[in-house]
């Protein structure tokens, strides 16, 4: 904008356009319901994402109250069901996912070099389908039965049975599917067709290339995951037999169809979290990314081998032994390019000039905790092993250190990374690091335990537990308290830091690499107007 | 941004101002949403919210696409190359939205059911077979062991012969795709007239291949006894060729449009990105349709 404004700058009525456009943000209503900003859209998302972070976090303290003594405290076992139901459901769409494309949104024009997003009013509407789907979902709460109960794998024949609620789960999956599919669209144009010349696709931040990789993945499995629901929606109501077996069906169809999108999902949930670490290790290493390249494929390998292994949820359901051989070896395998991954922020950092902000705390943390969920998931793909472990807090403890601390914590780091890009303020470096410390630790208090838990043969999802298990659960639950109430300073945090504090530069850290560190902090409403050329 | 000069846009991509049809789109998502879960659960308020619902959708998406149309003068070749991007993506996701019915199709027929028959727990003396209705259609057994009669009953159907009205309709397609590739021709040599003349082919074609769909449907369940309750064969049978029916509508709707927008003289022979986006669709359904042909009807 300024360069045009530069170019014609003898043609007053010309730049007095231009002014009124840089100074003129719509306000109010305008601004929030009816953005087409790149900027405003992934701003909204943020908020909307740390809304069902607490939300969904409410209903986690809730499950963790209750098991903090075995026996029935103070919800009955159906609300229990209802709230780790609910809870993953919120968590994953709309806490991590929403999280992601807020960081898309924010971020991806920026680091293109492109003036906005390829379709901006679809932008808008992929945004404001999530708070109606996740109200159709909450009022489920209210209907005779309450809310879906069955976990958020949703399973037939359970989800055959249940209530409206159910149906209520259906459509707001549809509503969120639209969403997703819209966004991912939005992001794959953006990326392949607007960015600045000579940004090759070689040459795209890592951020970047995770996002177009999960957003293919989206448009792969959202629709098969549309269709599974539909599938149980007319089992319910129209009379079809896809999970009956009366009528010749198999509720285990469900659950290849499910999983089929479900792993490829869990992709979805991590890919862009690389993709924030890739971003934040290089600048506080001070040193480019290690394997640039390899780090590419291995994100498309990951993403390629994530369509192959989806039966390795469902070992102990009853299949031929070539297939659980089969679903043992591919899933794997996918620990190789995970592997790579973690290789190359490891020898990022080798010898580099390391400085440790809350950042690169965060990104540190992911990377160490992440590989632990790794670890664990790779004990989990023994097929023998999980006939033992399927099912038990092993598992739940699996997926939170690859979900929490994989996918959370990097969008908490990424967070501080561009929060002052954001806002034009620095955070307090001080209370960063406390929140880093305190997330890390009583994350670890609530869920190292619960392997011990897994291991010893406690089951997932039930309301009570023999004796024995009571002290690692009382640990868990007192982690998990801690770990909420930490939230509450990420809060803090933010908002003071929107508020005022120091200026941030427009570089904000010392030399990192990329376009959106050339804008001016805050990052101005329309930026790249004039394509910036990329050498 | 919107404000600048048509100059302005042949070198700039075109970022539209802000637009409340998103924020008002959602609201009407949410009715037909909410509104089916009810109606589905028989409560009276379900249909009038999908009404309600259904009626703003359509009328946002009117007024949207109407002022699309009307700043598609704006629209330099990378608007116009995204929309093509994003078209493409979407058939894309829709591929694999049959693929879930596709996969389950196949799960069916070569897995759930034979394994079913191998059981002799669950049903003795069912066969393993295809089409299969499996061992009591979808009729969920509440007053104890359903009688032989019962049985019979409830697993009792005809097939639509493949080489009739499917047929037909096979052909229907498939010349349906050639007389829109003719179309699009003409229209890349600026020839109005035969665009819009075989365009019209083209609609009436699709509207031909629904009517016969009808028509199937019909005697299935009124001659044949073969329904959607029908085990795991009527709902693969329905639920495929019905979700296809519903894709080849919406086809037939966007060339309808187009083909209004043709008489009026909308594109030219370099600019035209409805057209196309519609052709693509309908070269989509088409082709899924020769799947169903094959995997369903024949097969
Ligand atoms: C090194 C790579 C990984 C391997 C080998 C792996 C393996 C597995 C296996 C075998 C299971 C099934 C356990 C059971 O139910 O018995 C599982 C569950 C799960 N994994 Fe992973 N995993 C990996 C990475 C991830 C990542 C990156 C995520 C997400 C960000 C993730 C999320 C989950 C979730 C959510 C579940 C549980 C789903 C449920 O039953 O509710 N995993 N994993
Ligand atoms: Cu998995």
């Amino acid at each position: 904008m300024s360069d045009t404004a530069v170019a014609h700058g003898h043609d007053h009525a010309h730049d007095h356009d231009h002014d009124h456009d840089h100074d003129h943000k719509p306000t109010g209503f305008r601004r929030w319901f009816m953005s087409t900003n790149h900027k405003d859209i992934g701003t909204l998302y943020l908020i909307f994402s740390l809304t069902m972070l607490f939300l969904g976090g409410a209903m986690a303290l809730v499950i963790r109250a209750e098991l903090f003594q075995p026996g029935l405290q103070f919800v009955d076992p159906h609300f229990f069901n209802q709230m780790t139901t609910m809870h993953a459901l919120i968590m994953v769409f709309g806490a991590v996912m929403p999280g992601f494309v807020g960081f898309a949104n924010w971020m991806v024009p920026l680091m293109v070099g492109a003036p906005d997003m390829a379709l901006p009013r679809m932008n808008n509407w992929s945004f404001w389908i999530l708070p109606f789907a996740f109200s159709i979902l909450l009022l489920s709460f209210f209907v005779p039965g309450g809310a879906p109960a069955a976990g958020w794998t949703l399973y037939a024949p359970l989800t055959v049975q249940g209530g409206m609620s159910v149906d209520m789960a259906i459509v707001a999956i549809h509503m969120m599917g639209i969403s997703s599919i819209m966004g991912a669209i939005n992001i794959i144009v953006t990326t392949l067709n607007m960015r600045a010349p000579g940004m090759t696709l070689m040459k795209m931040p890592m951020f970047v290339w995770t996002w177009l990789i999960t957003a293919f993945l989206l448009i792969a499995v959202m629709p098969v995951f549309a269709g599974a629901v539909t599938m149980l929606l007319t089992d319910r109501h129209f009379g079809t037999a896809f999970f009956n077996p009366a009528g010749g069906g198999d509720p285990v169809l469900f659950q290849h169809i499910f999983w089929f999108f479900g792993h490829p999902e869990v992709y979805i949930m991590i890919l862009p979290a690389f993709g924030i670490i890739s971003q934040i290790i290089p600048t506080f290493a001070r040193k480019p990314l290690f394997g640039y390249s390899s780090m590419v494929f291995a994100t498309a390998a990951i993403a390629f081998l994530s369509f192959i292994v989806w039966a390795h949820h469902m070992f102990t359901v009853g299949m031929p032994l070539q297939g659980e051989l089969f679903f043992m070896y591919a899933t794997m395998l996918i620990s190789v390019p995970t592997g790579v991954k973690v290789f190359n922020w490891v020898t990022t950092m080798w010898r580099g000039s390391m400085t440790f902000e809350t950042p690169m705390l965060y990104a540190i943390g992911v990377v160490f905790l992440f590989t632990m969920g790794g670890l664990s998931g790779l004990m989990l793909a023994i097929t023998p092993a999980d006939f033992q472990y399927h099912d038990t807090y092993f598992v739940v403890a699996h997926f939170h250190y690859v979900l929490f601390s994989g996918a959370v914590m990097a969008m908490m780091g990424g967070t501080f990374y561009w929060l002052p890009k954001w806002c034009g303020h620095m955070y307090n470096e001080t209370l960063g690091k406390w929140h880093f410390w305190l997330t890390t630790i009583f994350f670890n208090i609530t869920f190292f335990p619960q392997h011990f838990l897994g291991l010893a043969g406690m089951p997932r999802r039930y309301a009570d537990y023999p004796i024995q298990f009571t002290e690692f659960n009382q640990w868990s639950t007192v982690g998990a308290f801690g770990l909420g109430i930490s939230q509450l300073l990420f809060v803090y945090i933010i908002v003071s830091t929107v508020r005022g504090g120091k200026k941030a530069t427009t570089e904000v850290w010392d030399n990192p690499e990329g376009l959106e560190w050339t804008v001016p902090s805050p990052a101005p409403f329309h930026t790249f107007d004039e394509p910036p050329v990329v050498k | 941004m919107a404000s600048h000069s048509p100059e302005h846009y042949k070198t700039h991509y075109y970022v539209p101002d802000s637009s409340v049809y998103p924020f008002v789109s959602s609201i009407a998502l949410f009715f037909i949403a909410l509104g089916g879960a009810s109606l589905v659960n028989g409560y009276a308020i379900g249909p009038k919210m999908m009404t309600i619902g259904g009626i703003g959708l359509a009328s946002l998406l009117f007024i949207w696409f109407r002022r699309v149309i009307a700043e598609s003068p704006d629209y330099n070749m990378d608007v116009d190359k995204s929309f093509r991007m994003g078209m493409a993506w979407f058939i894309f996701s829709e591929v694999m939205f049959f693929a879930a019915f596709f996969g389950a199709l196949y799960y069916l027929r070569n897995l759930a059911v034979p394994w079913l028959a191998e059981t002799e727990l669950l049903w003795p003396g069912f066969e393993a077979m295809w089409p299969s209705s499996g061992p009591l259609g979808a009729q969920i057994v509440t007053n104890g062991v359903p009688s032989a009669t019962e049985i019979s009953e409830a697993t009792k159907y005809g097939l639509i012969d493949p080489l009739h009205l499917p047929l037909y309709n096979t052909l229907i397609l498939l010349t349906s795709s050639v007389t829109l590739t003719i179309s699009h021709h003409a229209l890349r040599a600026s020839n109005r007239a035969q665009t819009i003349i075989w365009l019209a082919i083209t609609v009436a074609l699709g509207v031909w291949f629904l009517a016969l769909q009808v028509t199937e449907y019909i005697e299935a369940y009124q001659q044949l006894g073969l329904t959607l309750g029908t085990g795991v064969y009527g709902s693969t049978f329905f639920m495929l060729t019905g979700f296809h029916g519903f894709h080849v509508t919406l086809g037939a709707f966007i060339l309808f449009i187009v083909l209004l927008r043709c008489m009026k003289g909308h594109f030219t022979p370099e600019r035209h990105f409805v057209f196309e986006a519609g052709a693509w669709y309908w070269h989509f359904v088409d082709v899924v349709w020769v799947g169903l042909f094959i995997f369903v009807y024949i097969l």
